[in-house]
C-alpha cells in the first residue's frame, strides 16, 4: 500500500510503533554530518570579545577552538617601558572587575625586592579592599550566571548589591573600577571618616543578599537541572591545566593561596575558612563562589574590627629604584592565581615582567571541557568558568 | 603578613632554607644531578636551571615524582639590553636599564631563556621555578604539553612573542596576535612603535607643560604649533 492510496476504513497504526517510525525517519532522512558554528567574537555570555568555534554533531560539540587576543594590549611589553609606580596604572586594567587585587602582587614583588614592608595598617586596608574587590567580582557572577540560564532577577540583585561594594571602594580610593591606590611601601591615603560604619552596613546587606541568592538561584530546580553534572573538571586534570581559584576548589581541591601560599596581607590574623565542593560541575563553581562571597563579607567585618592604627606608608625613597633580583609573587585573586615574575636590573623600571593571569589558564581547559557538551550548555559552562577578557588577553 | 624568614638579599646568596635544600635534593635524585646546571634561592623561592635536553624530563619528574601537579605558567625572557635612546631608538621616556648583558638569578648561557613555574596543590608553600637556556640562532626546546596540558597556550604565547620553537607542541599558532603578524614583540630589539613615533613624557618631558619656565623662552606661536 502506498501513501497516496486511501486508507481502508478502520485502519489504525499501533501507537507503540510511533517511536520506531520516528527513529526510522531520523536515520534515513536527516544527515547528521558535522557543522561548524561560530560563537562570537561578540556574545552576551562571553563578557567581552572571545570567539569560540565549535564543531557540532547534531546538538553535541565534537571539538572546539577558543580564539582570543582581540583585546591584547601588550602589558608585558609596555611594562618594560615604564617605571614601577606607573605600572600599577596599567595592571589595574588586566582584570578590571577586581583592579585593586591586581595591584597587590605587583606591589609586593617590588617591595620584596626592595626589602620594604608596608606598615600593618596598610596591610589591613589592602586586605579589606582586596576582599571588597572579590565580593564585587563575585556578585556580578552570581547575577550573570542566573542570566545565562534564563533567570533575569538575580542579575538585577547582583548589580544592585555590587553597587554597595563599589561605593565603599570608591569612598576609600576615589575610583570605582581603577583605584590605583597601592603605592610601593603602603597606600595613597588612609580610610575616610565614617567609612568603617558604612562598610559594615554594606557587608550586612551582602550577607543578606547571599541568602537571597541561595534561595533564588541555588535552590531553583531549573538552575540545578541546567548546571548539575555539566562541565565537570576533574581535579587532577584541572590542576595540570593551571586552573586555579574557585574553579579548582569547586573540583574538591582544598587549595587557597591566601592560606597555602607564601603568607601575605593580614589573612593569618583573621578567622576564615576555605570552601570546596566535591562535584566539579557548573553548579559547584556557582556554589563555591557564593560561599566565598559570604566568607569575604565576614572577613571584611572582622578586618574592620581588628584594624590597627598607625602609619599607612613605609619609608621609601622618592624615586623608586628596585635592586637587582627576581621576585615571583602570586596571590589568590577573585578569578584565581595571579602572579608577577618581576626581573629587575636595578633601574627605575623592571627589565621583564611576566604576568600570570588566572583567566588564561582557566579558559585553556575549555576545549577539553566542551567536548561532548550540548550547545546550550556551552554557554553555561563558559559562564561558570567566569573569566574576564582583560585577564585573558593581558 | 611578611615573608617568613626569607633573607633580605637572596641575590647571589649561597645559603638556602632547609625546605629548599630538601627540595633540591629530591630533584637531583629524580632527574640526576648532571641535568641541573645551577640552582639558587631567590626571595625564598628555589630557581633551578636545567640542561636544555632534559627540559621535558624535568617537567615529567616534577609532575610524577615531586608532586607538582599544578602548572602556573611558562614564559620566555630575552636578556639582551634594549637599544637605549642614544643608540637611535628615540625613546627618552623608558627607564634606563644597564647596558651590559647580565643574566638574573641562576644565570644563563646566552640571550634567550624559557622559564616556568610549577606548584603543588597538596603541600602548601611549595613551588619551583625552572629555567632553561636556548640557542641564540635557532631557539628551540621540548614542549611540556604532553606533561602539563596547560602549557599549550603558554607555549603558543612564548612562541609568538619570542620566536622560540617548542618541539612536540601540537599546533604552534598565534594566540594573541593576528595570524599574519611579523616579528616577535617581546624580544628586546623589537621597538615599541608608539613610543618611537611620539616619545611620551616620562623621565624627560619632551613637550613643555603650559606655564613651564622653559615654555616662556619660546614664542607663543611655536608652542601652539608643537601641539598640532
Amino acid at each position: 500500500m502506498t501513501a497516496t492510496e486511501p486508507r481502508a476504513p478502520g485502519f489504525e497504526v499501533d501507537p507503540s510503533l510511533y517511536r520506531h517510525l520516528a527513529d526510522a525517519q531520523v536515520n534515513v532522512e536527516i544527515d547528521t554530518g558535522d557543522m561548524v558554528l561560530n560563537l562570537g567574537p561578540q556574545h552576551p555570555a562571553t563578557h567581552g570579545t572571545l570567539r569560540l568555534v565549535v564543531r557540532l554533531d547534531g546538538e553535541r560539540v565534537v571539538a572546539s577552538d577558543v580564539i582570543i587576543g582581540y583585546m591584547h594590549r601588550g602589558y608585558e611589553k609596555l611594562s618594560e617601558f615604564r617605571t614601577y609606580p606607573q605600572i600599577t596604572t596599567l595592571i589595574n586594567r588586566i582584570d578590571w572587575l577586581s583592579s585593586f587585587a591586581n595591584e597587590v602582587p605587583f606591589v609586593h614583588a617590588a617591595e620584596q625586592l626592595m626589602g620594604v614592608e608596608a606598615p600593618p595598617r596598610a596591610q589591613y586596608i589592602r586586605t579589606v579592599l582586596t576582599e571588597l574587590s572579590r565580593i564585587a567580582t563575585f556578585l556580578l557572577f552570581l547575577g550573570e550566571m542566573g542570566l545565562q540560564v534564563g533567570a533575569i532577577t538575580p542579575a538585577f540583585y547582583g548589580f544592585r548589591d555590587r553597587e554597595y561594594v563599589l561605593n565603599a571602594i570608591e569612598a576609600a580610593t576615589g575610583g570605582r573600577f581603577h583605584p590605583n591606590f597601592n603605592r610601593i611601601g603602603g597606600l595613597k591615603d588612609d580610610l575616610p571618616w565614617g567609612w568603617a560604619a558604612e562598610t559594615r552596613e554594606a557587608m550586612r546587606k551582602i550577607l543578606k543578599s547571599c541568602d537571597d541568592f541561595e534561595d533564588l538561584v541555588v535552590a531553583n530546580p531549573i538552575f540545578q537541572q541546567r548546571t548539575r553534572s555539566i562541565g565537570i573538571i576533574p581535579a587532577e586534570l584541572g590542576a595540570s591545566y593551571g586552573v586555579s581559584g574557585s574553579n579548582l576548589r569547586a573540583s574538591g581541591v582544598d587549595w587557597d593561596l591566601r592560606r597555602d601560599g607564601k603568607p601575605y596581607l593580614a589573612y593569618d590574623a583573621i578567622d576564615w575558612k576555605v570552601w570546596t565542593h566535591p562535584d566539579g560541575d557548573s553548579f559547584a563553581r556557582y556554589w563555591v563562589r557564593l560561599q566565598e562571597t559570604r566568607e569575604s563579607a565576614r572577613m571584611v567585618l572582622q578586618l574592620i574590627d581588628a584594624m590597627p592604627s598607625g602609619p599607612i606608608m613605609a619609608k621609601v625613597p622618592r624615586i623608586i629604584k628596585v635592586p637587582e633580583g627576581e621576585a615571583w609573587v602570586n596571590t589568590e585573586n577573585p578569578l584565581g592565581e595571579m602572579g608577577y615574575y618581576v626581573v629587575s636590573k636595578g633601574a627605575t623600571g623592571p627589565f621583564r615582567v611576566k604576568i600570570r593571569t588566572a583567566s588564561l589558564s582557566n579558559v585553556s581547559i575549555a576545549p577539553w571541557l566542551l567536548r561532548g557538551a550540548y550547545v546550550p550548555d556551552v554557554i553555561t559552562i563558559l559562564a561558570s568558568l567566569y573569566f574576564i577578557l582583560g585577564d585573558i588577553d593581558k | 603578613m611578611s615573608d617568613d624568614g626569607a633573607p633580605d638579599a637572596a641575590e647571589g646568596a649561597t645559603s638556602m632554607s632547609d625546605s629548599n635544600v630538601a627540595l633540591l635534593e629530591r630533584i637531583s635524585t629524580a632527574l640526576g644531578s648532571d641535568a641541573i646546571v645551577e640552582s639558587v634561592e631567590s626571595l625564598g623561592d628555589l630557581v633551578v636551571r636545567v640542561r636544555a635536553d632534559r627540559w621535558r624530563d624535568a617537567a615529567q619528574a616534577c609532575r610524577t615524582e615531586l608532586g607538582f601537579d599544578y602548572l602556573s605558567f611558562v614564559g620566555g625572557i630575552d636578556w639582551q639590553p634594549a637599544p637605549s635612546a642614544d643608540e637611535g631608538s628615540g625613546d627618552t621616556s623608558a627607564p634606563v636599564q644597564p647596558k651590559e648583558q647580565t643574566y638574573g638569578v641562576a644565570g644563563s648561557a646566552g640571550r634567550f631563556q624559557v622559564f616556568a613555574r610549577v606548584a603543588s596543590t597538596h603541600v602548601p608553600r611549595v613551588g619551583l621555578t625552572l629555567k632553561v637556556d636556548l640557542d641564540e640562532e635557532s631557539p628551540a626546546v621540548a614542549s611540556w604539553t604532553s606533561v602539563y596540558p596547560g602549557a599549550d597556550w603558554h607555549e603558543r604565547e612564548t612562541w609568538e612573542m619570542y620566536g622560540f620553537d617548542f618541539h612536540g607542541h601540537p599546533s604552534l599558532r598565534h594566540l594573541y596576535l593576528p595570524s599574519g603578524f611579523e616579528g616577535h614583540p617581546l624580544r628586546k630589539d623589537f621597538p615599541l612603535l608608539a613610543r618611537e613615533v611620539k616619545p611620551w613624557p616620562g623621565l624627560v618631558d619632551v613637550e613643555g607643560m603650559p606655564g613651564d619656565a622653559s615654555d616662556e623662552t619660546e614664542a607663543p606661536d611655536s608652542a601652539g604649533g608643537g601641539d598640532a
